[in-house]
């Protein structure tokens, strides 16, 4: 099960490194998004509160163009048949997708944070940093085992890439508050505060019902 | 196929005569025996319209979900028709309660919508989730995976409803009434008695509603199969 994941894994890299299409969209999605945010509030640099909105805003619209292209490859010309008649087990075609999507996620921000510490950001982002990490990754964790989910039931539907952004949006809005919370303070004026225990709590028992939730249900979701 | 030949609308006529009893009952009481509230007057008893309908949307979204997870278990289209009907109605009824709290908030806070105030947001998001719903299910045009991954939404979506409202009223001031329990915000036994009637004449419309329109589709259905034989045999026999 553990071999099957990382090969499954490995292609959906390998597919992604050769033809270049999600991750680079996604990040130029998340930078057009703060380019507008800009203009659309009017402001030169954004702290506390409207900082970790506009970043989290950015993240999550692409995080919905992944979801969207997440399962495309297996929708097309009968590639979720291959895999199924591969000897594997469900849970780790799950596994993998889930892992791949936070893959993408962990790639676009190594991208766009910087970009947000130049372009938006009034605090420095250096002090920030470890904190800010920290939350990302746990969120992007919750945004992955949504996102699997919400991308295996979309790629069904004639409506696939409406339906993807409308499913996830309201599914995330639960981490999303979580996460603006806790990112609402690290980048704050006055330099990061101390992160309520809370919040991370939140996001990673969110993660953790998806997860179950995902297990639970793959075998009815993953078919021809 | 044995079952097919019990009448589909057996005992709607009592249970549809018992809800307007019932809700006819409680909406008497409500104008002509409840007290007015002492803060907010007579605006205050759209409250026995709200509360009830609020809870019933919930309970239906739930509903909805474990008839999902029964559909996945067992495989049979009858319990996705019957997810489907309860999320279906829920929906409505969702749309409902929103426009009777927005009332409600603009009567007594001053405002038509109020983001300090979680429940209403709560509803607001699965409200906007369940609206994805229908445009999933019939863009899925083969029934069986349709039944299927209506199912798997249903069910998701079921467990989010208690999960958004736990993560949404975390993260907010507490303002809304708390309608029952807390000595301090106790209501008189009137309003307790008819409150409670009232969420059970929600819950009989609701049952009442929803064995109308499973009927109706069960019918329609049958309907639509003896039609086919029909042709099949008009067709097949020579003229």
């Amino acid at each position: 099960m553990f071999r099957d994941t990382i090969n499954l894994l490995r292609k959906d890299l390998l597919l992604e490194a050769r033809g270049r299409e999600v991750v680079p969209a996604m990040a130029l999605l998340a930078l057009s998004t703060l380019v507008v945010l800009h203009f659309a509030l009017g402001q030169q640099s954004l702290d506390g509160k409207l900082a970790a909105g506009a970043l989290w805003i950015a993240i999550l619209f692409s995080a919905t163009l992944g979801i969207g292209r997440l399962f495309v490859a297996e929708s097309e010309d009968g590639g979720m048949d291959a895999v199924l008649l591969t000897p594997v087990d469900r849970v780790a075609i799950l596994v993998a997708k889930v892992i791949a999507l936070f893959t993408f996620l962990v790639m676009v921000q190594i991208v766009i944070v910087p970009a947000f510490g130049l372009l938006l950001l009034g605090p420095h982002l250096a002090p920030a940093l470890p904190k800010l990490v920290g939350i990302l990754l746990l969120t992007d964790a919750a945004i992955a085992t949504v996102g699997a989910l919400v991308g295996a039931i979309a790629v069904q539907s004639r409506l696939r890439d409406l339906l993807a952004p409308l499913l996830a949006l309201p599914l995330l809005i639960p981490p999303l508050i979580a996460a603006t919370h806790a990112t609402a303070g690290i980048l704050a004026v006055g330099g990061p505060e101390g992160i309520p225990g809370r919040w991370p709590l939140i996001i990673a028992l969110y993660a953790l019902v998806f997860g179950l939730l995902g297990i639970a249900l793959y075998d009815n979701v993953l078919d021809d | 196929m044995t079952e097919k030949r019990k009448t589909p609308g057996r005992g709607l006529r009592p249970l549809a005569i018992l809800t307007a009893i019932t809700l006819g009952t409680a909406y008497g009481m409500v104008f002509f025996w409840t007290p007015n509230e002492a803060d907010q007057g007579f605006v205050q008893k759209i409250f026995y319209l709200h509360v009830p309908m609020a809870i019933v949307t919930l309970g239906g979204f739930v509903l909805g979900g474990i008839f999902g997870f029964i559909q996945l278990r067992t495989g049979d289209r009858k319990w996705d028709l019957r997810s489907y009907v309860a999320i279906h109605l829920s929906l409505m009824l969702a749309l409902g309660t929103l426009i009777t709290g927005s009332i409600w908030a603009r009567a007594s806070w001053g405002h038509w919508w109020v983001w300090e105030e979680p429940v209403l947001v709560s509803f607001l998001i699965v409200f906007l989730l369940y609206s994805c719903y229908q445009p999933l299910r019939f863009s899925i045009e083969d029934p069986d995976k349709q039944a299927r991954y209506a199912s798997v939404f249903a069910v998701v979506a079921g467990a989010f409803v208690p999960l958004n409202f736990a993560a949404v009223r975390l993260a907010q001031a507490y303002t809304h009434p708390r309608v029952l329990g807390g000595a301090q915000n106790s209501m008189p036994g009137s309003m307790r008695i008819t409150f409670l009637l009232a969420i059970v004449g929600m819950t009989l419309l609701y049952a009442t509603l929803w064995k109308f329109e499973i009927t109706s589709k069960t019918t329609r259905m049958q309907l639509g199969s003896i039609k086919r034989r029909l042709e099949r045999e008009n067709t097949g026999s020579p003229a």
